[in-house]
């Protein structure tokens, strides 16, 4: 291995269809296992045969919070991978692939070609076995022993039976040896250390910190990049008690979940950008009534239907005005599968204590992507405040449901509950929840409720911690980026140290409430400030100098479909600051 | 509470504000009957959600001493779904009119009835849309004239009975609202009834509807109790359901016995209501989750 820590990047390609997620998640699981990071990115394409399938699988002793810049090694199961990828190897790389059947094109200096005769070492003609012979050479030429690979595929295919595990560690030992015997390794052994990891994906991280949470109802309609959330969801439901709804639409799920809410059940919805335009009305329902809830938009390529499998972040706009009015709702965007895990208590804790729609604005990269985390770090027992919250029956007591208080946060009483007898409604109503919309419209009482509910948010920033500076404080640069591009800027960020450029980050998680002066007061002080967004037009500038009156004139923007590498910011951030351009946006070298 | 209950009457289900339908709405005969029906059948005031959507019909909420959700448009048996699997021993019934229900609100309408949510769904139907003053709604009549169809009406309007039936609910009634002591016994059917409850009530629109008035069903109601038909037979429903002329048949269409309601199918509902779950994640439970990740 290169000097300094490990940081490997494997790469594997083929079609839809040709197992790539087998071999992926045979190496991912080794290295979890060994205790190394993993950051791992699927470049996929809405087809279930055919198309190309690219899988980053970025792997370091220390955490790694991009899938880097970098191919260390390139697996083709198919010539057409080979044909897109191969320039992006450079020195001091291997490329495997089935010399049976695919021809390598001109390869840079120092790119180890390693053919693997498959036919010959599996003598079989399953398509799919030359999966593991590669996995087999992979393990070879990364420096893991046959053991250890040996007793991972047991685990793996186990429950298909002794013939299936004798024949993929028959065709792994053949690719194995074939590779120690034939091909240069990267050298020394694959790093190990002593504390074993877990991987999960973002949507996976979503679903289990709002069942730490003690989200009891959840309901969706499949879409992606969101439908992970659901299928985490389904597959525990009867282990944690949760019900479980795949419902007709995403206005079904929305309502559905307000519904069960308003029992006093913790309920939850995930969808992508249109399905969330679908639930739109039902945010101000949500609002009007004051129930809560919480809604997941997986962000992916739009607009319209857009590129279903690919990533951005262009749908905070959306969020900001979803539902017709004028009324509070929060919308965070996780910086991380482990921060989505962690904002999940902390939200519905809000949406409870607030009775106001709590709104997640994750995106494919985070929801889709694999990642490792260190199951010490996960409290699966977060505190639960579920706010005033009435459930004890009482003696009649003229109870109003949208009592007019100081703090503008009425107790709530689930129906069930004796003595609280009240409608909840949509139009709009007085105190004791009589309409003010029909017979008995009323400008001052209709002013009193829009201010009641205003009132719960009135210092609401204060609630929630406030974003800060990463980074010295002095640096040349600071860059503004928000949600899921906090790990790639902090590796941008390391990337510039090493050309010379000091540059810090403040990451930007809540969107609604926005910390305003938080963020105002670190743009004053910095000496240039860049704005990074995965998006076009700037969608989180342009809301920030709306809500700031801050002007700021350098941005780095990538709006293809796939998600930033490190080398993209820091060669943004080199541009800008040569003065050759004001708004940078990256070229995608890789073709997928 | 543990004081012994007290009979109510359905002047105890008044919520004291009054209805702001037009004098001699048909929408009065069915609150009245649904009052009637919750005081004849036992039921307390605190165990029941009526939920609804938007439309004249849909501010019933507003009028009958229960818990009560006052929803959007077309979206009550979302909401209405949402709470019965939440917590399935309140008594939920969803209301509101054609438009509603049968227009913006029809695919919810399929799915919950092939989902037999226990739910009793009443719709006032009054072939109309009269809150905003007076257009076609899916059951208006062929070549019927109002304000979005001046020339006349050249769709087929939606056969609720029918449908319902085609799509698994498992009791399926008609009522006219006129005439308040069977629609009482329609809607006692309807709540008693474990699984999804359609009660489609005639509830003329006296100011928009002149074509379908109190006048126009009282000379052509037939009840199907008077009828001799049997129905657990889906198919004779079905026939009941397609005559409409000189006589228009009301009553109890088609009843599914045996068919087992979402909640009793929910594996999940066996150690009661989602509502009042522990919401803790146990150590053996984490113990899993983690696992599944290594």
């Amino acid at each position: 291995m290169a000097a300094g820590k490990f940081d490997f990047a494997l790469a594997i390609g083929g079609e839809a269809g040709q197992g790539i997620a087998t071999p992926g998640n045979i190496m991912a699981r080794l290295f979890i296992r060994r205790g190394l990071h993993l950051n791992a990115y699927n470049a996929y394409q809405s087809i279930v045969r055919g198309g190309h399938i690219f899988l980053t699988i970025r792997v370091g002793e220390e955490p790694v919070y991009s899938h880097g810049d970098k191919l260390d090694l390139l697996v083709c199961l198919n010539q057409d991978t080979m044909d897109r990828h191969l320039r992006l190897m450079g020195d001091n790389t291997r490329v495997i692939f089935n010399g049976d059947t695919i021809t390598p094109g001109d390869a840079a200096k120092g790119v180890g070609l390693c053919p693997l005769p498959v036919s010959e070492l599996s003598g079989s003609r399953n398509r799919l076995v030359q999966n593991t012979v590669a996995v087999g050479a992979t393990s070879a030429l990364m420096g893991l022993d046959f053991e250890t690979l040996e007793e991972s595929l047991k685990a793996r295919f186990q429950r298909q039976g002794q013939a299936v595990v004798d024949e993929n560690v028959g065709v792994a030992r053949a690719g194995y040896d074939y590779a120690v015997k034939n091909f240069e390794a990267f050298g020394g052994s694959l790093p190990e250390n002593p504390h074993a990891l877990a991987q999960w994906a973002g949507n996976e991280a979503i679903a289990m910190g709002a069942a730490a949470a003690g989200v009891k109802f959840y309901a969706a309609y499949p879409m992606s990049p969101s439908t992970g959330v659901l299928h985490w969801f389904a597959q525990n439901a009867r282990d944690l008690g949760i019900m479980v709804r795949q419902v007709e639409d995403e206005i079904a799920a929305a309502n559905m979940i307000i519904g069960a809410a308003q029992t006093g059940t913790r309920a939850m919805t995930a969808t992508a950008g249109g399905g969330f335009a679908l639930m739109t009305e039902a945010v101000g329902a949500a609002s009007m009534m004051e129930i809560p809830v919480v809604m997941v938009n997986v962000q992916r390529a739009g607009p319209s239907t857009g590129v279903p499998t690919k990533t951005e972040q262009g749908d905070l706009w959306q969020m900001l005005g979803a539902s017709q009015g004028d009324f509070p709702r929060f919308i965070v965007a996780p910086k991380s599968a482990l921060d989505a895990f962690n904002t999940m208590a902390e939200l519905f804790n809000l949406t409870d204590k607030y009775q106001a729609p709590g709104l997640v604005l994750s995106d494919l990269l985070i929801s889709e992507g694999t990642f490792s985390v260190d199951p010490d770090n996960l409290n699966m027992n977060p505190v639960i405040d579920r706010g005033a919250l009435i459930t004890e029956d009482a003696e009649q007591n003229g109870y109003m449901r949208y009592k007019d208080t100081e703090t503008g946060i009425s107790p709530r009483a689930v129906p069930g509950t004796k003595g609280f007898v009240h409608v909840v409604a949509t139009d709009e109503h007085d105190e004791n929840s009589s309409l003010l919309s029909d017979e008995f419209t009323n400008p001052h009482k209709r002013r009193k409720m829009v201010e009641k509910r205003a009132r719960k948010f009135e210092n609401i920033e204060k609630a929630i911690e406030a974003p800060v500076l990463e980074g010295p404080v002095d640096a040349e640069v600071t860059i503004v980026g928000w949600g899921s591009t906090e790990g790639v800027i902090r590796e941008a960020i390391a990337t510039l140290k090493e050309r010379g450029v000091t540059a810090n980050q403040i990451a930007v998680k809540w969107m609604v409430p926005l910390h305003g002066e938080a963020i105002t007061n670190v743009v004053n002080k910095a000496k240039r400030t860049i704005v990074v967004e995965n998006n076009f037009s700037g969608q989180f500038y342009r809301y920030l100098r709306s809500e700031t009156g801050l002007t700021i004139n350098n941005h780095i923007r990538k709006y293809d479909g796939e998600p930033f590498m490190p080398h993209h910011i820091a060669d943004g951030v080199q541009e800008i600051l040569a003065g050759k351009v004001d708004t940078y946006v990256p070229y995608q070298e890789v073709n997928v | 509470m543990t004081t012994g209950t007290i009979e109510l009457t359905a002047a105890d289900f008044r919520s004291g504000t009054s209805p702001d339908w037009c004098p001699g709405c048909g929408d009065f005969g069915v609150l009245n009957s649904l009052q009637r029906a919750c005081a004849e059948l036992g039921l307390q005031p605190h165990q029941i959600l009526t939920v609804s959507g938007i439309g004249c019909s849909s501010n019933l909420p507003g009028y009958i001493n229960s818990y009560g959700m006052h929803t959007l448009h077309g979206r009550s048996l979302a909401f209405a779904t949402g709470a019965k699997m939440a917590n399935h021993e309140l008594t939920v019934i969803a209301t509101g009119g054609d438009g509603d229900g049968y227009g913006i609100g029809g695919n919810h309408l399929a799915h919950t009835s092939r989902r037999n949510v226990d739910l009793t769904y009443i719709v006032m139907n009054n072939q109309i849309y009269g809150l905003t003053t007076g257009q076609i709604s899916p059951t208006s009549r062929l070549d019927m004239k109002t304000k979005s169809t001046p020339f006349g009406n050249v769709e087929t309007p939606i056969n609720p009975i029918t449908s319902a039936i085609m799509n698994g609910a498992t009791y399926v009634a008609r009522a006219y609202s006129g005439d308040i002591r069977h629609t009482t016994a329609m809607i006692k059917g309807a709540i008693e009834h474990k699984g999804f409850s359609l009660v489609d009530i005639f509830s003329p629109c006296v100011t928009f509807n002149d074509d379908n008035s109190h006048d126009f069903f009282k000379s052509r109601v037939s009840k199907l109790e008077e009828q001799g038909h049997d129905s657990s037979d889906w198919k004779a429903a079905c026939e009941k359901a397609m005559e409409w002329g000189d006589t228009i048949n009301i009553g109890l269409f088609f009843q599914g016995h045996g068919i087992a309601s979402l909640d009793a199918r929910e594996p999940v509902l066996k150690d009661g209501p989602m509502s009042s779950r522990p919401l803790k994640i146990t150590e053996d439970q984490t113990k899993k989750l983690l696992g599944r990740m290594m």
